[in-house]
């Protein structure tokens, strides 16, 4: 026990999800993908000179280019150009930007919806356990994507049209949370029955710490493994919803492209030969969930202590 | 010609960071008709050699060296060798009969299935011989038990019935695994005569893997002490246990707590955190030491807690009677000690005397007030204080998210919220040295710790709201013989030193009485004596408690 003035960073080294991290290369291979996916998303701008929403750097006359490495590419757009003459490659990174936003605030507000009631129903337990846990068996009878559609639905309803394009985003990740809150609350549920019939809640009980701190100091932190694995696997899920949905055409509007919508718009061109509209931003979507899924695999092998 | 030879067997473990050696040089000789003893404390290395034996050795463990010799042949030469011995030559009894027998078959059908892979017999002789089998390790009625499923069984039947499975193909050497650990004193006796009976009429080499001094000098007629993967001595259990030549036997026989009289500490010769010389209660120097007022601090008044099963109707029919009207009363500064089998229902009471659960009739007095029909938050943080707990198993009584430093000032800001912070931390110093652990500790986090450590954590923990009771449920049983007799020391002088009240739950008797003014034992939630603790092991008066002491593990029992 020599490691007591280690710093953090060593502290990390020394783990053991640190050394299975550096032994899978399938955990480090997609965790590259997704750094490189993440950077070039967030910080587009120093990544490709063009901004598809700027109308006056676009052309018309380069609209429908082909891809670069055909015969009537243009070495400028790698991937090609879209009907209103926009770069494909900015364009789909400028609509990842938008499907990771979505994800991450859509899981975010899943995660701490389901975890606070998931946590507070297996603490408490009682009618008010029964109560929340048959509403999450109820919910997970309705498929997801119907969910989300219902919230979307509604909103729309409850929105004027003017203001339902600004807020189609936020609309966009309730419906998507709203779907997916009871994964969590289950997980985490079922987590917290475990903890706390373990001695170091009697413990604080006996010295008197209230309830609340308890659940948030020393159950919540050991339950989080399990979590953070389903927020995983949910974060892909979240952006193949949005983009469901915005392929729907009820997601995002196709002024701020997601990936969904830009799939959705390439869609009409398949048949009339422009493949490259519809195909690259699908499978830019197909890496990067599938990415997130593998690195998702990897944190439930790391993270399950029966597998240890 | 020697029976099993264990030639300079060597077991290694290939670990991420170090290889982990569990069985260093190890030569052991066992004849048939006789049981050799092995034991050791916990990670000695006395269930490596034993698995080495039926080559059941987990990755990433491997043999690096040496030979095992069965009756001429060498287990390590052929791999197939191993394949024809198990179960034919070689049987294996495990800890836990819970586990070892497959829940969706009969015993029958689980005798019948291994019978029928080492013998050549029809299903009708395979029964025939099944219920004989039964039979012998002294199931009755066997003819209608043999269709039963495992989970009709009690634990001590069902381990009955895994020697039966491990005698099924007339095995030359059986290994026994820890056969009785998992198991109440009375039927541990049961178990071991059994294995005592075997032996001596199939005329079996048995090797019995134990960490209990009792068991050993009771059962065996040879011991081999392994320490760290060494074997430390090996001899006739009579010489070893009076006459040890090693220290490390010396040390591990004088924790042992005796049987036959009340010692005052344990003599210890090895210790676990050898910087600190004497025992150095700094905590002393805070602590509101109240004197000792002639008074029972502690009432419990006609107590019974019931447990109700059944989820959905709240009918009497289906609930356990865990506690059944329970009286007695702890005097201030006395150490009262509750004694009972698995399923009694002490711990149950310890858990409503610290208010976690409430009881379903009867009352707790605590300092003349009841404190089991308080309802409002504060005045009960008033008792939290004066009452804490030490838990059985020291991996999950702390939070392992935790630093031990937050986990000792937990209590502390609780009760006083307005500490300094340099007051803070030299409380949570004071605290941990009085636990014998150095201040460094604090900046660390439970899992650096071993079991004994943590335990001491957890007395930290406990002390920290400066309690007048402090209530120990079983507080030593996860621990090794030598930890627990330092455990047990350091109760003593806190006890001393603090003026503290102390309600000592535990199944071990000889532990009890080197802790205890005075016992209450307990029955399926019944009480069934109280009484001062020399008087009850010298007369005691119920039957239950004379049938405890008969059948319980006596070190002493090798001097006769």
């Amino acid at each position: 026990m020599d490691n007591k003035n280690l710093t953090i960073l060593n502290r990390i080294k020394d783990s053991d999800i640190y050394f299975s991290f550096i032994k899978s290369p399938t955990a480090i291979i997609s965790t590259l993908i997704l750094i490189i996916i993440f950077f070039c998303s967030f910080f587009v701008e120093l990544v490709t000179p063009y901004n598809p929403f700027d109308p006056s750097s676009l052309s018309l006359m380069d609209a429908f280019t082909p891809p670069s490495w055909t015969e009537e590419g243009l070495a400028k757009f790698i991937l090609g150009t879209d009907g209103q003459g926009r770069d494909m490659l900015a364009t789909i990174l400028y609509g990842s930007r938008i499907s990771l936003i979505v994800g991450f605030s859509a899981v975010l507000f899943a995660l701490v919806l389901g975890v606070g009631l998931g946590l507070s129903a297996g603490y408490f337990g009682g009618k008010y356990e029964m109560f929340v846990m048959r509403f999450t068996d109820v919910q997970l009878t309705v498929p997801s994507i119907l969910m989300a559609l219902l919230v979307d639905g509604i909103a729309r309803g409850i929105i004027s049209r003017e203001l339902h394009d600004e807020m189609a985003i936020y609309v966009l990740i309730f419906a998507i949370g709203i779907s997916e809150w009871p994964q969590f609350a289950r997980v985490s549920r079922a987590a917290t029955l475990v903890e706390k019939n373990k001695d170091y809640v009697s413990a604080s009980t006996i010295i008197g710490v209230s309830n609340i701190i308890i659940m948030f100091k020393h159950i919540l932190p050991n339950i989080m493994r399990p979590v953070l694995v389903i927020g995983t696997i949910g974060l892909a899920l979240a952006i193949i919803a949005e983009a469901t949905l915005s392929f729907l055409g009820v997601g995002v509007p196709p002024t701020t492209p997601s990936l969904g919508t830009l799939i959705r718009l390439g869609n009409d061109f398949l048949f009339s030969g422009e493949w490259w509209i519809t195909f690259f931003p699908a499978i830019f979507l197909v890496i990067l969930a599938f990415s997130i899924n593998l690195l998702g695999d990897w944190m439930r092998d790391t993270l399950n202590p029966k597998l240890n | 010609m020697t029976f099993l030879k264990i030639n300079n067997l060597s077991v290694n473990y290939e670990m991420r960071r170090e290889t982990v050696y569990a069985a260093k040089k190890v030569n052991i000789n066992v004849e048939k008709g006789e049981i050799l003893g092995l034991v050791g404390e916990s990670g000695s290395g006395k269930s490596t050699v034993g698995n080495a034996i039926i080559n059941l050795i987990d990755e990433p463990g491997k043999v690096s060296g040496g030979s095992i010799i069965l009756d001429g042949t060498d287990i390590y030469e052929n791999p197939e060798n191993i394949i024809k011995l198990r179960g034919k030559k070689i049987g294996l009894i495990f800890q836990d009969p819970q586990t070892s027998l497959n829940p969706i078959l009969t015993i029958g059908e689980q005798l019948i299935e291994t019978i029928q892979t080492h013998l050549k017999l029809n299903t009708e002789e395979a029964k025939n011989k099944a219920i004989n089998l039964l039979k012998e390790v002294g199931i009755k009625d066997a003819e209608t038990r043999f269709n039963n499923y495992p989970h009709q069984f009690s634990g001590g039947m069902r381990q009955r019935v895994v020697i039966s499975l491990a005698l099924c193909c007339e095995p030359e050497l059986l290994i026994a695994d820890e056969p009785t650990t998992a198991l109440d004193v009375s039927i541990q006796s049961q178990i071991l005569d059994l294995i005592k009976r075997l032996t001596k009429e199939r005329n079996l080499a048995v090797i019995l893997i134990t960490h209990d001094m009792g068991v050993i000098s009771e059962t065996t007629n040879r011991v081999a002490v392994m320490k760290n993967g060494y074997l430390v001595e090996i001899g006739p259990t009579k010489e070893i246990l009076t006459k040890p030549k090693e220290i490390y036997t010396k040390a591990l026989i004088s924790s042992v707590p005796p049987t036959n009289k009340k010692i005052n500490r344990f003599k210890i010769i090895e210790k676990e955190n050898k910087n600190e010389g004497e025992t150095n209660i700094k905590i002393l120097n805070r602590w509101s030491k109240k004197e000792i007022i002639e008074q029972d601090l502690v009432k419990v008044k006609n107590l019974s807690k019931t447990f109700d099963d059944n989820f959905f109707t709240e009918s009497s029919k289906n609930s356990v009677m865990a506690v059944d009207d329970v009286s007695f009363a702890i005097k201030e500064g006395e150490s009262f000690g509750l004694v009972g089998e698995s399923g009694s229902g002490k711990s149950t009471i310890a858990k409503m005397i610290v208010n976690l659960y409430s009881p379903t009739a009867g009352d707790i007095d605590f300092d003349n007030v009841c404190i089991t029909k308080i309802k409002s938050n504060k005045e009960m943080m008033k008792f939290r204080k004066q009452i804490q707990m030490i838990f059985q198993d020291p991996y999950s009584s702390l939070n392992g998210r935790l630093k031990v430093k937050d986990i000792v000032s937990e209590p502390i800001k609780l009760h006083n919220p307005s500490i300094s912070s340099n007051d803070l931390d030299n409380y949570i110093y004071d605290l941990l040295e009085s636990v014998e652990l150095t201040q460094q500790s604090a900046e660390r986090y439970p899992h650096e710790f071993s079991g004994g450590q943590r335990q001491r954590i957890s007395i930290a923990r406990a002390l920290a709201t400066q309690p007048r009771l402090l209530v120990c449920d079983e507080p030593t049983s996860a621990l090794d013989v030598s930890i627990q007799a330092q455990i047990l020391n350091l109760l003593k002088d806190l006890q001393e030193q603090l003026n503290l009240t102390i309600l000592f739950i535990s199944h071990d008797l000889p532990v009890v009485r080197q802790m205890c003014d005075r016992i209450a034992v307990l029955k399926n939630g019944k009480l069934c004596e109280i009484s001062e603790t020399e008087k009850l092991f010298e007369k005691p008066s119920h039957n239950y408690t004379k049938e405890l002491l008969n059948l319980m593990p006596k070190i002493e029992s090798i001097y006769n």
